[in-house]
Order: C-alpha cells, then structure tokens, then sequence
C-alpha cells in the first residue's frame, strides 16, 4: 500500500502541474486577443550530439541560440556541467534545458555527498526522465547526457516528454539530421580519441553548414575516466571576417574655412563605459 | 496511426518555429509492433525496434521488451515516455511487493499492476502493453492491457500499430500445443510480416523466451528476417 500511494501521489502531481500550464496558454490568447504578442522563447536551435568511443565520451554542439529568425547568441554555451564526470548538451528552449541541468547537477551533488560516491550516468538519466515526465513535455528540453562512471562510459538521449535511449552514438536539435547522417557514415565501435574527436566535429559541422537553426562555432567535450577536457571553442567553423574595402576619408580631404571654439562649462557627476558587442 | 494520434495530444510549450521541423515537435512514438505466445513451459515474447518522432526514426534499434522481474516481461507499445515511466512505476511496485511476500510475484500481479496504472489514467496515458512471463501457479501466461486499460488473459496476442496486418496471419498459422522453437519461428514470421507492411514498425526483431530456466533473449538483423515475397 505504501508503496502504491508513493507513486500515485507522484501521478497526481503530475495532474496538478499538468492543469497550472494551462494559465500560461489562456494568457497567450487573451495577449493575442488584445493584438500583442508575447515575446518569442529564446530557442537553441541546435547540434548536439554524443558519441562512445574506447576510453570515454564525446560530446559536441554548435553555439548558436536563436529567437524567431534572430540570432540571439553567437557563441552560447549548450554543454552544461552535471557533475565531475557528467556532462550534458541541452536543445530546445534555452531556459529549459539551463534551468533543468542546474537543478539535476544540485540535486546530484546532495546525492553523491549522501552516497559517498561518484555519481553514475543512469542516476542522471533517471532524475532527468521523471523530471519531464511529470511536466507533460511542457518543458522544452532534449538532451544527450554523457559520461563516465564505475561502469563504464554511458550516453543516453533524453527526449522533452521524458523518454530516453542508451546508445552508442545520438544527435538531437534541428541540426540532428544532418548530423547522424554522418554518424550512420563514419561511426565504429572503439574508435581512438581522435578519431572520436573528428567525427563529432564533422558531425555538428554538417549541422551548421546545412541547418539554418545552427552555427557559429563548435564545442567539444570529451570525457574518459578521471579526465575532463571541455573545448571551447574546438573549431571556428564561422569566424567574422575583415573587410577589404573602407568608406573612411583622410584628414584633411574637406578644407576648414572657419573654427570657433565654446567651452561649455560642466562638471562630470558620473562616468561609465559599457563596451558594444563586436565579436 | 499512433504517430498522428500523439500529434493531437501534444502540446507545445512553444509556438510554430520555421527553424525547428514539425518532427522535432511531435512527442516519441514506438510506432509498433508486438506479440506473445504462450506454449507449456513457458512464453516467447517479440518486438521490432523502431522509434519514431513524426516522420523520424528517433532510435532504429530500441530494446521494447522490458524486463519487469526475473521472469516477467512487458511489450511495450504507443507514447515511449508514457511506456517508460508506467514500466519503471510497475517494476518498483513489483520489486517491492516481491521483497514483502519473500516469493517470485505472480505474472497476474504484474498485469492487474499496469492495469491499475493504464485505467486510473486512461485519459492522460497512451500505452498499449502486453504482459508475459513465468510462475510457478499457472505457468507461461500472456496478458494484454491495451488503451484504455482492459486486461485479458490470451494463449497469443499482438499489439502495435503493426499488428493490424498480422490479425489474419497469427488466426490461422496458431496452432495450440506448439513447442518453444515453434513459437519462436512464428513470431520472427509474424513480425516480419508486419515491419514489411507497416511504416511505423521496422529494424530489427528482437525475441525473448521466458521458462522457468530463465530468459534467453534473441535478435533477428534485418538481413536475416524470412523471406515471403520475391518481389
């Protein structure tokens, strides 16, 4: 009985949180009745994708998050820290998949601190899926989670409505098509890391270049058993380039007829430079 | 079919994107086919292994027979979150009511768990299961539990969307009395019939026979399936 009442009291906050997002439908439309529209979620767009190789995990994504048909973010970060040996990329809705990685990595790290142990990939997993689960898919988060523990290197996909699969290698986002094409290509069991490395790359590469929701850059995270190296940037794919030509004019190429100088008297209360983003 | 049905349920936290595909929206579907067959001494369960999200196979090699305890298994049909999340609630309801009685549970306890599960929340729910495994009282049994929340006792049954094409098949190749071997072959027939047929079903067929002896779990590669047409 005990255990009965445990999970169906589980089921019932799931009916509860599943009737409150209602609230946030009915205001869109009463927004949209009154002519306004709400302001679009910032989206990630994305390549993501994770592959297994002999010593550990690779995992890769594109930096670029976008809102409607705008890129918001040139170079955001899309693989978040779960724990030392735990990472995961995250697409979808960029404050679902922030939000929901931090609270899994805090709520991780209590566990791991009462288990007097290092974190395993299918703990990660499960807090993730039940998690999603119990919000119904209304949390817009996919996620590939990769990494190494006591068992080995595990890499599961995690889809928003909270179903998951173990594979040896997956991709997800907008871009994941393009992406496991290469995969289903170039991928082997127990390839070197190198090899590993390149083929995340060309992997989320074929993303950018081919998907409209990807780009910028590529990050890589590779992770092997006591060893974390988090690349960002790997690869520039998309770097800014400099302009051959220059509209600006001399010193000197208008000719001074007259100068009159007024000096204005002033005192300066408060001084602050914000730089513009130029990168 | 079940991947147009699970586009109506979904509901979308965001609004249309021109960037993100109408498939990246849609929730994960395991299209579908699955069966059980009893046969004395035990029952031998099959599954193809495609997962789609809309038109996008998400997973071309996914395990749909889930072990539930040592001898009992579910099929696992319909939403894949849903199917996930009542079999994990079921196998820990399972383990624990096994760990209380200090015996094997009983394949009947198992089905009547996930029919409590599946008809409390029919309508939030989209899973269609099928039940099997071994016990000392009854022997080899196969329960479906299909949408809505039914539970009957079958000596065979097929579920899926793939299981449509193969209702004729299975009525008149069954034959009561069959040994493991010979269920294990109208099985790998079966699914193969239907993953010709059915553009939700597909990959591999994956098989399991479950006796008192334990569980011997078999794959079927695509290449390997048996031939029916020479087309």
């Amino acid at each position: 009985e005990l255990a009965h009442s445990y999970v169906s009291d589980k089921f019932f906050l799931l009916l509860i949180s599943y009737f409150c997002t209602f609230r946030n439908a009915v205001l869109e439309f009463e927004c949209n009745k009154l002519g306004h529209s709400i302001p679009a979620a910032r989206k990630t767009g994305t390549t993501i994708c994770g592959v297994v190789f002999k010593d550990g995990i690779v995992l890769g994504a594109d930096t670029r998050a976008t809102e409607g048909m705008i890129v918001a973010d040139k170079n955001c970060s899309k693989i978040h820290y779960i724990s030392p040996n735990i990472y995961c990329c995250g697409a979808g809705t960029a404050a679902d998949t922030e939000m929901t990685t931090q609270i899994i990595s805090s709520n991780l790290e209590l566990h791991s601190l009462s288990t007097g142990r290092l974190p395993r990939v299918a703990t990660a997993n499960r807090m993730l899926k039940q998690m999603l689960f119990r919000y119904q898919g209304h949390i817009g988060a996919a996620l590939v989670l990769g990494g190494v523990d006591c068992n080995g290197p595990h890499l599961y996909s995690i889809y928003p409505h909270g179903s998951t699969d173990k594979l040896p290698y997956v991709t997800m986002g907008s871009g994941s098509l393009a992406a496991m094409a290469v995969f289903e290509d170039r991928y082997e069991q127990n390839m070197e890391e190198e090899d590993a490395k390149r083929l995340v790359r060309d992997a989320i590469a074929a993303g950018i270049f081919n998907d409209l929701g990807s780009g910028s850059n590529i990050d890589l995270c590779v992770i092997t058993k006591g060893k974390v190296d988090y690349l960002r940037p790997h690869d520039m794919a998309n770097k800014k380039g400099v302009r051959t030509g220059d509209y600006k004019y001399k010193r000197g190429t208008t000719g001074v007829l007259a100068k009159a100088v007024t000096k204005l008297d002033l005192e300066v209360v408060e001084e602050t430079v914000q730089t513009m983003d130029t990168s | 079919m079940a991947a147009c049905m699970s586009a109506n349920r979904s509901e979308n936290a965001f609004s249309a994107n021109d960037l993100v595909p109408e498939w990246a929206q849609e929730e994960v579907s395991t299209g579908t086919t699955i069966m059980a067959v009893e046969f004395d001494g035990g029952v031998v369960i099959g599954a193809d292994s495609r997962t789609t999200t809309g038109a996008y196979i998400a997973n071309r090699v996914t395990d749909k027979l889930t072990p539930i305890h040592d001898h009992i298994f579910c099929c696992r049909s319909g939403s894949a979150a849903d199917t996930q999340a009542v079999a994990d609630a079921v196998t820990y309801q399972l383990g624990f009511h096994s760990i209380e009685l200090d015996e094997p549970p009983l394949v009947q306890t198992a089905a009547n768990l996930f029919k409590q599960m599946c008809y409390r929340y029919r309508e939030e729910l989209m899973a269609g299961i099928i039940v099997a495994g071994w016990d000392k009282r009854k022997g080899g049994q196969v329960y479906t539990v299909p949408m809505g929340g039914m539970i009957v006792r079958q000596p065979v049954s097929v579920g899926g969307s793939g299981s449509s094409y193969i209702y004729g098949f299975m009525d008149s190749n069954y034959k009561p009395g069959m040994t493991k071997e010979e269920c294990l072959h109208f099985c790998t027939q079966a699914l193969t019939l239907a993953m010709e047929r059915d553009g939700s079903s597909g990959g591999v067929a994956r098989l399991a026979a479950i006796t008192e002896d334990g569980v011997e779990r078999r794959v079927v590669l695509g290449n390997q399936l048996p031939k029916f047409s020479n087309v």
